[in-house]
């Protein structure tokens, strides 16, 4: 893990934050720090406070749930220009599942806390942020639902 | 249809009288996975070269069990390995998986209309499979491979249930090494001895290198899956007239008679199993079809 950020890691280059509005976008800029894990790190673990919202820019992220007397299992991998976390908008603000680097995978993480309030006191630029964040969610939402159907298992 | 009005018989044999099948033997038998094997057809009576184009099906007869649709997932310019790979789904598949070397198998095809491969040269190709949908794209990646240099980006990706579902492992092993195609694999869930990507094929899409405009897509799996991905494609600006899908219904006669795989105004088996997303589109959206 790493607090200074390296220069090459831009938010306005992350698919997530492409157009933005420039100065609310300069406001999360400002509170972007950079991450780096070691392949096999466990970066967020279930139940932990969610306290960050990660933009991917290399590596993998596995999406983990553990079910006692089963093996761990990935249910979704994240990659460069995804986003990991929504816990940390919602209370209880906890993690619902584990998350794992794959791969060695670097990341702008922004704090929680902040950006909650940035977001609050912000509505307009807060919603909007809100309508990229709801179609990640969507996607994920309906990956879920066509997993369940087991498609290729037919 | 035949010059007469007659079912087309395999290519190289003398054409048979209506729908029968003819006799082919298993050279061999290939397992893939825990339920999916891969079956080398050769003719007992040969009387000519096997022909046939990338996404073109034959109907096997287990004989005194059944018939069943299975697309060619051989190499069209080494149509002398007749490949078709099997899943175990139902009585004739699981019997057609069950087939020995020497075991005889009954054979009429091939039928349908195929991939456009040629038709997509100087373009860029993406290849989307889900589960056993890469079969009957493999004969048109190899027709792309072969004179790759006709072609733009090439990129394909393969989505199964598991790890331990995907077929031709050794080959894609090979596929991956390429540096002029781009593969992507793709399941539904994993271990953690797996590090590969996690999730459906559509999340994979973002990924893909191409110029969309530009771009012809052939997609072969379940039907939601091709219906998710054509969209997906649509939304980046493909063209929905260089979407191509492989649509399956219940085939029975295979020659555009007995009806039972009707989708919409066509028939799947003799105005398919390839369409063209646009056509095709609206009918995907109507539930009863």
């Amino acid at each position: 893990m790493s607090d200074e950020a390296p220069e090459e890691l831009r938010l306005a280059d992350h698919r997530f934050f492409r157009d933005m509005d420039p100065e609310f976008l300069a406001r999360l800029t400002e509170k972007a720090y950079a991450r780096t894990f070691e392949a096999g790190a466990l970066i967020v673990r279930e139940g932990d406070p969610a306290d960050e919202f990660l933009a991917l820019f290399s590596g993998k992220v596995a999406l983990e749930i553990i079910v006692p007397d089963r093996p761990r299992t990935t249910v979704q991998t994240l990659g460069p220009g995804e986003v990991l976390g929504w816990s940390w908008l919602f209370s209880p603000h906890r993690w619902r599942i584990d998350a794992r680097a794959v791969k060695p995978t670097r990341a702008l993480g922004l704090a929680a806390g902040p950006l909650r309030q940035l977001l609050d006191d912000r509505p307009a630029d807060g919603y909007r942020f809100l309508h990229r964040l709801l179609p990640v969610i969507a996607q994920r939402l309906e990956n879920t639902r066509l997993q369940l159907l087991d498609l290729h298992g037919r | 249809m035949g010059a007469n009005g007659e079912p087309p018989g395999p290519p190289g044999i003398d054409r048979p009288p209506g729908i029968v099948p003819v006799p082919f033997e298993v050279r061999s038998r290939t397992g893939e996975t825990a339920d999916t094997v891969t079956l080398d057809l050769a003719p007992r009576e040969r009387r000519g070269p096997l022909s046939f184009r990338p996404g073109q099906f034959n109907m096997l007869y287990v004989y005194g069990v059944g018939e069943a649709a299975i697309s060619i997932s051989g190499d069209p310019a080494a149509p002398d390995r007749y490949l078709h790979t099997v899943r175990a789904a139902g009585k004739v598949s699981l019997a057609l998986s069950e087939a020995a070397p020497g075991g005889v198998v009954g054979v009429r095809g091939p039928y349908g209309t195929g991939w456009p491969v040629r038709e997509s040269a100087g373009r860029d190709v993406v290849l989307v499979a889900g589960g056993l949908g890469l079969p009957p794209l493999r004969p048109a990646l190899y027709e792309i491979l072969r004179e790759r240099s006709k072609y733009g980006r090439v990129e394909l990706i393969y989505g199964a249930k598991t790890p331990k579902d995907l077929v031709y492992y050794a080959e894609i092993q090979g596929w991956r090494q390429r540096s002029d195609l781009r593969f992507q694999t793709t399941v539904d869930t994993a271990g953690r001895d797996w590090y590969g990507d996690v999730g459906l094929v559509t999340a994979r899409l973002p990924d893909v290198r191409i110029e969309p405009a530009n771009t012809v897509a052939f997609l072969c799996g379940p039907e939601i899956m091709m219906k998710l991905t054509a969209k997906a494609l649509v939304a980046r600006g493909v063209p929905a007239d260089a979407i191509w899908l492989s649509m399956e219904r219940n085939m029975k006669c295979a020659v555009g008679l007995c009806g039972h795989c009707q989708f919409g105004p066509s028939f799947v088996c003799r105005h398919g199993p390839v369409f063209r997303y646009r056509e095709i589109a609206p009918f995907l959206a109507v539930r009863e079809v």
